[in-house]
C-alpha cells in the first residue's frame, strides 16, 4: 500500500483532460490552481483515525467507458438499483465516472428543471455552475483531498430546481463503477431555489476487493428559502477503495434538508456529513445506517451547525461493527451565539458483533448560545450472548439469530429513511453483509 | 412421532465456579406432566438453563439425553431441533425483529430449505395460537418482547410453545407475576399441547398453577437436588402445609444452594 499522498498528475495532464471536455476556461484555471494547492495542503485529519496508510493514490483517472442505449443493457445488478418507479422517470447514469445514459421527464423540463452529468453542465450552463462550485458549502483549499478533488474531478451530476417548482418524483443517479482501479472524484450540486423542492437518490456501487482504487466525492446542496430537499444515499464501494466523501448543505430561512445515508461501503471510509442552518426557522434531519465489516476502518463524522434563530437539527446514526471492523463515529451539534431557540437533538449508538470489532461514539455539544434545547444519547456495546441464546433456544442458528439481530438494530433507522427506494436498498445491503 | 425421553442423570453444573445442581436424576416421557417445586433459589431456573444450554452454566458431570442424542454435545439451536423448548423465566427483548418474523424464523429452522412454511399459513396458524392465548392481533407486529409486561412475556413464551411444538418442554415460572385469568389462559394452552407425543416439565414454586394443570409426578428441589417425589398429592400438601415438613423430614436447615445438609 502506498503511504505517498501526493498524486501523480501534473498541470499538462490537466489541462489536457480540461480541454478534451471543453470545460469553460474558469474551471481549467480552478483545476490548475488546486492542483497547484494540493501539494502543499495537509490530509484532512479526520478525529482518532490514521489514514496516513491508507490508498489515496493508486487508481486509474480516465477510464473509458461505452455509452447504453437503454437500461436492458445494464448488467442486472445495477438495474435493480434503479427503482421500480423511476423506469420511465428521471436518471442518469455514470459508468467509470463517463454518464452513459441520461432521462428526465418533459414535464421537468418545461418548468425549468436541470438534472444533467456536470461534464455537460459545465458546457451548457458554465455560468449557472460557477455560481455554485465550491463557493459557499465547500472550499477547494479545505485539504489536500478537497484541492485533489477539484483538480481530478471527472464525474458528477447538477441538479437545479428553479423557484417554486415542486419535483414530485424522486430523481436518481447512478455511479456505476464497472472497472475496479477507475478512480472516481464525484461532484454532486443540488439548487433548490426558494420555495422549491426535490429528492435526489444516489446510489454507489463498485466490484473487487483485491485491487485498489479511490472514491473522492463531495456533494454540495443549495437549499433556498422555505425549499426542502431530500438527499438519499447507497454507497456500496468494495473492499479495494478508498473512500473520502463529503455531504454538505446550506439551508436558508425556512428551508429543509433531509438526509437519509446507508453507508456501505466496505472499504475504509472517512465520511463527512454537514449541514449549516444559516436562515432562521431552518431544519435538518440527518439519518445514517451502516455496517463495518472484514478489518474495515471508517470515520464518520455527522454535524449540525445552527446559525438562524429557531433552527432546528436532529442527527441519528445507527452503525454495525462486524469482524475485526472498527469505526469511529462523531456526532456534532454546534448552536453558534444568536442562534436562539435552536434545538439540536443527537442520538448515536453502535453494536459490536465481535470481540474483535470497535466502534466509538462521540457525541460533541458545542454551544454558545445560552437559550436553546439541546440533548445527545450514544451508545457502544455488545451485542448480547443472552440475547443471542434465546432465539437460539428456538432453533435458529448463531448466524441467522445475528442476521435477526443486525436487521433489527438497524430497523428503527432504515424505516424512517424519507425515501422508500433508499430503504429498500439499505435492507438489501445490509443482508449481503450479514450473509 | 413417537414418544420421546429426555433423562437427566447425576447432574452437576456449576456457574461462575460455584456449584449448584450437585447430583440431579430425572426422566420425562412423552405423555407425561411432571413439576419440580421448590423455595428460591433452590436451582430450579439452573436445570432448565443446564438442559438447554445457556452460555454461563457449566456442566461439570452427568448426563442428559433426549432419546439416543446427547444433549450436553449440541449446540443451543441443535437442541431445539431435536425438541427441546424452555420457556424462560425472563425472557430477553429483541428490538426491532418483530414477533412474526421471529416466530417465522424459529419454525423454518427446523425445516429443509426450499420447503419453508408459506406464509399462509403461518399466518392462520399464528392467529390460531394467538387468539387461544387471547392475545391482541397487534403483537405479531410488536418487536420481540420488547416493552411487553410480566405477564404478556410468559404468554408470549406459551405462544412460542404452541407454534413450535416441541416433543419435550420446560417451562421456567411460567405463572409467576400472572393473574388469575391470565393463569387460566397459559394453563389451557399447555393443557391442549397434552398428548402422548409431549411431555412437559413445570417449574414454580407455586401450588396454584397445578390446579389447573394436573401433573403426573412432583418433585421437591432443595440444594441443587431432587430430594422428594411423589404424585399430584405431594403439590397439595406442600400448599397447605408448606416446606418445613420436608425440610424436618429430611434434616435441611436452608434449603438454598451452597448449604449443606
Ligand atoms: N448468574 C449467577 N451468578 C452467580 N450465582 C447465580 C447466578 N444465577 C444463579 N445463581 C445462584 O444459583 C442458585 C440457584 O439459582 P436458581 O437456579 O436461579 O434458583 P431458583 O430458580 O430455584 O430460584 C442461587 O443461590 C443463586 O444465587
Ligand atoms: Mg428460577
Amino acid at each position: 500500500m502506498s503511504v505517498d499522498t501526493k498524486i501523480a498528475f501534473d498541470q499538462d495532464y490537466i489541462k489536457s483532460f480540461s480541454e478534451r471536455r471543453q470545460e469553460p476556461k474558469w474551471m481549467e484555471s480552478l483545476r490548475l490552481k488546486a492542483l497547484e494547492k494540493s501539494e502543499n495542503l495537509p490530509m484532512p485529519k479526520p478525529d482518532k483515525t490514521k489514514i496516513d496508510k491508507w490508498n489515496f493514490t493508486s487508481f486509474k483517472h480516465d477510464v473509458p467507458a461505452d455509452a447504453i442505449s437503454s437500461l436492458d443493457d445494464l448488467p442486472k445488478d445495477v438495474r435493480e438499483l434503479v427503482a421500480k418507479d423511476q423506469q420511465s422517470g428521471n436518471l442518469l447514469v455514470h459508468r467509470n465516472s463517463t454518464p452513459v445514459f441520461h432521462q428526465l421527464s418533459e414535464e421537468l423540463k418545461e418548468q425549468g428543471v436541470i438534472f444533467i452529468d456536470i461534464q455537460t453542465a459545465l458546457q451548457e450552463h458554465g455560468d449557472l455552475v460557477e455560481k455554485y462550485f465550491m463557493k459557499d458549502v465547500m472550499k477547494v483549499d479545505e485539504n489536500r483531498l478537497t484541492a485533489v478533488h477539484a483538480a481530478l474531478l471527472n464525474g458528477g451530476t447538477f441538479l437545479y430546481v428553479p423557484r417554486n417548482v415542486e419535483v414530485d418524483v424522486p430523481v436518481q443517479a447512478l455511479y456505476w463503477q464497472e472497472d475496479p482501479e477507475a478512480g472516481l472524484f464525484n461532484h454532486v450540486i443540488i439548487v433548490a431555489e426558494d420555495n422549491s423542492s426535490v429528492t435526489y437518490v444516489e446510489n454507489y456501487l463498485s466490484y473487487g476487493n483485491d485491487v485498489e482504487s479511490v472514491a473522492n466525492i463531495i456533494a454540495e446542496v443549495h437549499v433556498g428559502q422555505n425549499a426542502r430537499v431530500t438527499f438519499g444515499s447507497v454507497d456500496n464501494f468494495a473492499k479495494g477503495v478508498t473512500t473520502y466523501v463529503n455531504r454538505r448543505a446550506n439551508v436558508a430561512r425556512d428551508g429543509k434538508v433531509d438526509w437519509a445515508l446507508a453507508q456501505m461501503n466496505d472499504g475504509n471510509t472517512v465520511s463527512t456529513n454537514t449541514t449549516h442552518l444559516i436562515g432562521d426557522g431552518s431544519n435538518a434531519d440527518s439519518k445514517t445506517v451502516t455496517i463495518g465489516r472484514g478489518d474495515q476502518k471508517q470515520n464518520f463524522t455527522n454535524q449540525i451547525i445552527h446559525h438562524g434563530k429557531n433552527s432546528e437539527g436532529m442527527l441519528l446514526v445507527h452503525g454495525v461493527q462486524k469482524d475485526s471492523a472498527s469505526a469511529i463515529f462523531n456526532g456534532v451539534t454546534k448552536i453558534e451565539h444568536g442562534a436562539a431557540k435552536s434545538n439540536g437533538e443527537q442520538t448515536q449508538r453502535v453494536l459490536m458483533m465481535n470481540e474483535k470489532a470497535r466502534g466509538d461514539a462521540n457525541p460533541i455539544l458545542l454551544i454558545d448560545e445560552d437559550d436553546v434545547m439541546a440533548g445527545h444519547a450514544a451508545s457502544v456495546g455488545k451485542v448480547d450472548p443472552i440475547q443471542l441464546y434465546y432465539l437460539q433456544s428456538r432453533g435458529i442458528s448463531r448466524h441467522e439469530a445475528e442476521r435477526l439481530i443486525i436487521h433489527g438494530f438497524l430497523a428503527p433507522v432504515i424505516n424512517e429513511l424519507p425515501i422508500e427506494g433508499v430503504r429498500k436498498r439499505a435492507v438489501e445491503v445490509t443482508e449481503g453483509k450479514v450473509n | 412421532m413417537a414418544a420421546s425421553t429426555l433423562k437427566i442423570e447425576n447432574l452437576h453444573v456449576s456457574i461462575e465456579g460455584k456449584e449448584i445442581l450437585k447430583g440431579l436424576n430425572l426422566e420425562i416421557n412423552g405423555g407425561e406432566i411432571h413439576a419440580v417445586m421448590g423455595p428460591n433459589g433452590t436451582g430450579k431456573s439452573t436445570l432448565a438453563s443446564a438442559i438447554m444450554g445457556h452460555p454461563k452454566y457449566e456442566i461439570t458431570e452427568g448426563s442428559v439425553f433426549l432419546d439416543n442424542e446427547d444433549v450436553l454435545e449440541m449446540e443451543v439451536d441443535e437442541r431445539a431441533k431435536a425438541g427441546l423448548f424452555l420457556a424462560m423465566q425472563y425472557p430477553s427483548e429483541v428490538s426491532g425483529v418483530t414477533n412474526a418474523d421471529f416466530l417465522r424464523s424459529a419454525i423454518n429452522a427446523r425445516r429443509e430449505e426450499g420447503d419453508e412454511i408459506s406464509l399462509m399459513k403461518f399466518i392462520k396458524k399464528l392467529d390460531k395460537k394467538m387468539a387461544e392465548l387471547d392475545m391482541g392481533e397487534e403483537f405479531a407486529q410488536r418487536y420481540l418482547n420488547e416493552g411487553f409486561s410480566g405477564g404478556e412475556k410468559k404468554r408470549n413464551e406459551i405462544l412460542q410453545l404452541m407454534m413450535l411444538e416441541p416433543k419435550i418442554a420446560v417451562l421456567d415460572e411460567i405463572d409467576s407475576g400472572l393473574d388469575i385469568d391470565a393463569l387460566k389462559v397459559v394453563s389451557k394452552g399447555v393443557n391442549a399441547m397434552r398428548s402422548d407425543d409431549f411431555g412437559c416439565l413445570i417449574i414454580t414454586h407455586y401450588q396454584r398453577l397445578l390446579n389447573y394443570i394436573t401433573p403426573d409426578k412432583v418433585h421437591v428441589m432443595m440444594q441443587g437436588r431432587i430430594v422428594k417425589s411423589g404424585g399430584a398429592e405431594l403439590a397439595q400438601r406442600l400448599e397447605s402445609e408448606g416446606y418445613d415438613w420436608i425440610k424436618q423430614e429430611l434434616g435441611i436447615k436452608d434449603e438454598t444452594v451452597g448449604q449443606e445438609a
